[in-house]
């Protein structure tokens, strides 16, 4: 294996990770602040789909981003009308979502474009192009450092740049910041956070809804930055995988950013080496992706370190009379 | 003693409704959906160019999970549909079941061998049509690297991939030919994200003509291949169109001849099993307007020599079903 080959590797690994990343932190915050959320592979299907669409009818992939953000955040709102305003269970009105997003996707696809649930193929107007970074052409010549600049940093979409961002933003936004402590706050004890005056339900519906534009980002980069175009059920788990790398990352922004970098470089390898040989034994690729669920179920049974979600994460917030 | 009676009389009233409506046959579509741009499209094709001949109405289902297949079938069965045509191979263990239960409806299955009196099964030599796809391939690569992408690792896209690359080391003796499945769940047909992944990996080891038989995955493995400036092989429909003068070729499967054929034949099917191979015109790769530009003269005569020979048996391509293994690696 020669440095090209590690470089690309790594290269495919980020974009592979973006969307994990993004829906991770989205279920970061909900999660925080108490609002358990298995809808995000729904949301992201979603946004996906209405990105997709958007940015075909209008050739401009930022309008697509916009409509995405809509479509995650309306479903984020029903989540958080069901769980919160209505105290209903969160994980059922989670699955519901998913449901919801399944159907309505090919539905509304269907009906539209008549491709069956397909959105027709975006010419390069309707999709985020590729950013290079500047000098990237120019250093390229430089040993190691070249490759790793121009290869690896220059060269994706602007989403995945947002992406990367949003880690250090999401840590200083929950440590640094009163909005962040109140959120943390609601989701370990919020009758404290209810006797302190501030309104559990606004600070959770905050939440969801940030939970909802994180999500937009997500579909919205599936379909209309890896893809040119939404395909019926195109997440493909990936909302499922980025729940495991939150529990993973034991809901903190900067341990999600090593876990869902961790998942997309499995899944590089993988696409890499349908079956990695190491000499002694051959690791199949089927293996290879399962390993990301392995190792949760590794964290949640506590054999490293353990996995402890907020306290009140999953139950509605009932004001005492 | 009078209810017996009552539900026997009403069971011959169902069965005299059902002998009206009969006739009308009905095509049930497998889990990658009527509109996949690829094997579940050709077969809506076929149904659709009955109906604009004869006038006639069919009845169609979509799956949406593993789970209602039985169900399906019986509920198509009891309405009287007949025959009744189903895609993919998915459906053997439960038709295989059902069919007896249903002697008098006629079965058509695509893919796979059912062996039941009343159900025909239609089979085609992707092997072939895919040996001329990597012959093309072999043609055109310049860095003697292609690639090939399938969907759901199961045996029938084996048989894919091994005809693709007896063509290509036809062409190509030392040639590498490298080998990705996107997954081994029914999710593998409906991924192109990872399918461009993939097709990027490949590109990056130095492949330049990518075979994809992975339906709504391909459509990824075709974009990828048509950003990085690389040649890409569709597959089951003519995808040439999604990327002109960047798609190779596809390798057609007309299943659409197998549903309109079946449709045709209706309640006077004939069970058994019907191969369509390259000779009876089930296999074939396509060219048209949108990759006439790329079959060059050299890629033609290969394609032309290997066509013949594989008619007149002097070719004789491996089936990976027949034994579960390729010849090539």
């Amino acid at each position: 294996m020669d440095f090209d080959t590690i470089i690309q590797i790594l290269d495919s690994a980020v974009r592979l990770m973006t969307p994990l990343l993004l829906a991770c932190l989205a279920g970061l915050y909900s999660e925080r602040s108490g609002v358990f959320d298995i809808g995000l592979e729904g949301k992201m299907l979603m946004a996906a789909f209405t990105a997709a669409a958007v940015a075909y009818a209008t050739g401009n992939p930022w309008l697509g981003l916009l409509a995405g953000i809509a479509g995650s955040t309306a479903l984020s709102l029903i989540h958080g009308l069901a769980s919160i305003t209505f105290m209903g269970n969160q994980l059922i009105s989670g699955v519901a979502i998913n449901f919801l997003a399944s159907g309505m996707t090919v539905l509304l696809g269907q009906k539209i474009f008549g491709l069956g649930g397909r959105t027709p193929s975006l010419t390069e107007g309707g999709r985020f192009g590729e950013i290079t970074l500047p000098f990237a052409d120019t250093i390229r010549e430089v040993p190691f450092i070249g490759p790793i600049y121009a290869e690896l940093l220059s060269g994706h979409t602007a989403l995945v740049y947002v992406a990367f961002a949003c880690v250090p933003l999401t840590w200083w936004i929950l440590s640094r910041t009163r909005f962040g402590l109140r959120l943390r706050a609601v989701g370990e004890n919020p009758a404290s956070v209810d006797t302190a005056g501030v309104s559990v339900t606004r600070l959770r519906f905050a939440a969801v809804a940030i939970c909802g534009v994180l999500c937009g980002l997500a579909g919205a980069y599936l379909a209309t930055g890896l893809s040119a175009g939404f395909v019926k059920e195109m997440t493909a788990g990936r909302g499922f995988i980025a729940l495991a790398a939150l529990i993973f990352a034991k809901w903190r922004p900067w341990s999600a950013l090593f876990a869902t970098f961790l998942f997309g470089l499995l899944e590089a390898i993988a696409n890499r080496y349908p079956n990695l040989d190491l000499g002694v034994v051959t690791i199949p690729s089927m293996f290879m992706n399962a390993l990301p669920y392995i190792l949760t179920v590794i964290i949640l049974a506590g054999f490293v370190g353990r996995a402890i979600p907020p306290r009140a994460g999953g139950e509605p917030y009932v004001k005492e009379r | 003693m009078t209810l017996v009676k009552t539900l026997f009389a009403s069971s011959a009233l169902a069965t005299l409704a059902s002998g009206v409506a009969m006739a009308d046959p009905a095509l049930i579509y497998d889990l990658g959906g009527k509109f996949d741009k690829s094997f579940n499209e050709a077969a809506y094709n076929g149904a659709k160019r009955w109906t604009e001949e004869t006038g006639g109405s069919y009845k169609e289902l979509e799956m949406q999970s593993e789970a209602q297949r039985e169900q399906a079938l019986r509920r198509l069965a009891e309405t009287g549909a007949n025959p009744i045509v189903m895609t993919g191979f998915a459906f053997s263990d439960v038709l295989t079941k059902i069919a007896p239960d249903y002697p008098d409806t006629k079965f058509a299955i695509i893919d796979m061998v059912v062996d039941q009196p009343n159900v025909q099964s239609v089979v085609f030599t992707e092997e072939q049509g895919s040996y001329l796809a990597g012959v093309m391939a072999g043609v055109k690569s310049e860095t003697d690297v292609v690639g090939f992408i399938g969907g759901m690792d199961i045996p029938l896209i084996h048989k894919f991939e091994c005809g693709y690359a007896q063509g290509f080391k036809s062409i190509k003796p030392e040639g590498k030919v490298l080998i990705n499945y996107t997954g081994t769940t029914p999710a593998a047909w409906n991924d192109p994200v990872k399918g461009s992944e993939l097709a990027k990996a490949q590109k990056s080891q130095g492949a330049d003509v990518i075979y994809a038989a992975a339906g709504g995955t391909g459509i990824g493995v075709l974009q990828a291949a048509a950003d990085e400036g690389i040649l890409s092989v569709g597959v089951d429909s003519n995808q040439n169109h999604l990327h002109p003068g960047q798609v190779l070729t596809s390798m057609v499967k007309r299943v659409d001849n197998a549903v309109y054929d079946a449709f045709l034949a209706g309640t006077d099917l004939e069970p058994g099993v019907k191969v369509m191979d390259l000779a009876a015109g089930g296999v074939g790769v396509a060219i048209d307007d949108n990759n006439q530009a790329l079959i060059t003269p050299d890629v033609q005569a290969a394609l032309d020599d290997a066509a013949a020979k594989i008619q007149s048996g002097e070719i004789e391509v491996h089936d990976y079903m027949a034994d579960s293994s390729c010849p090539v690696q």
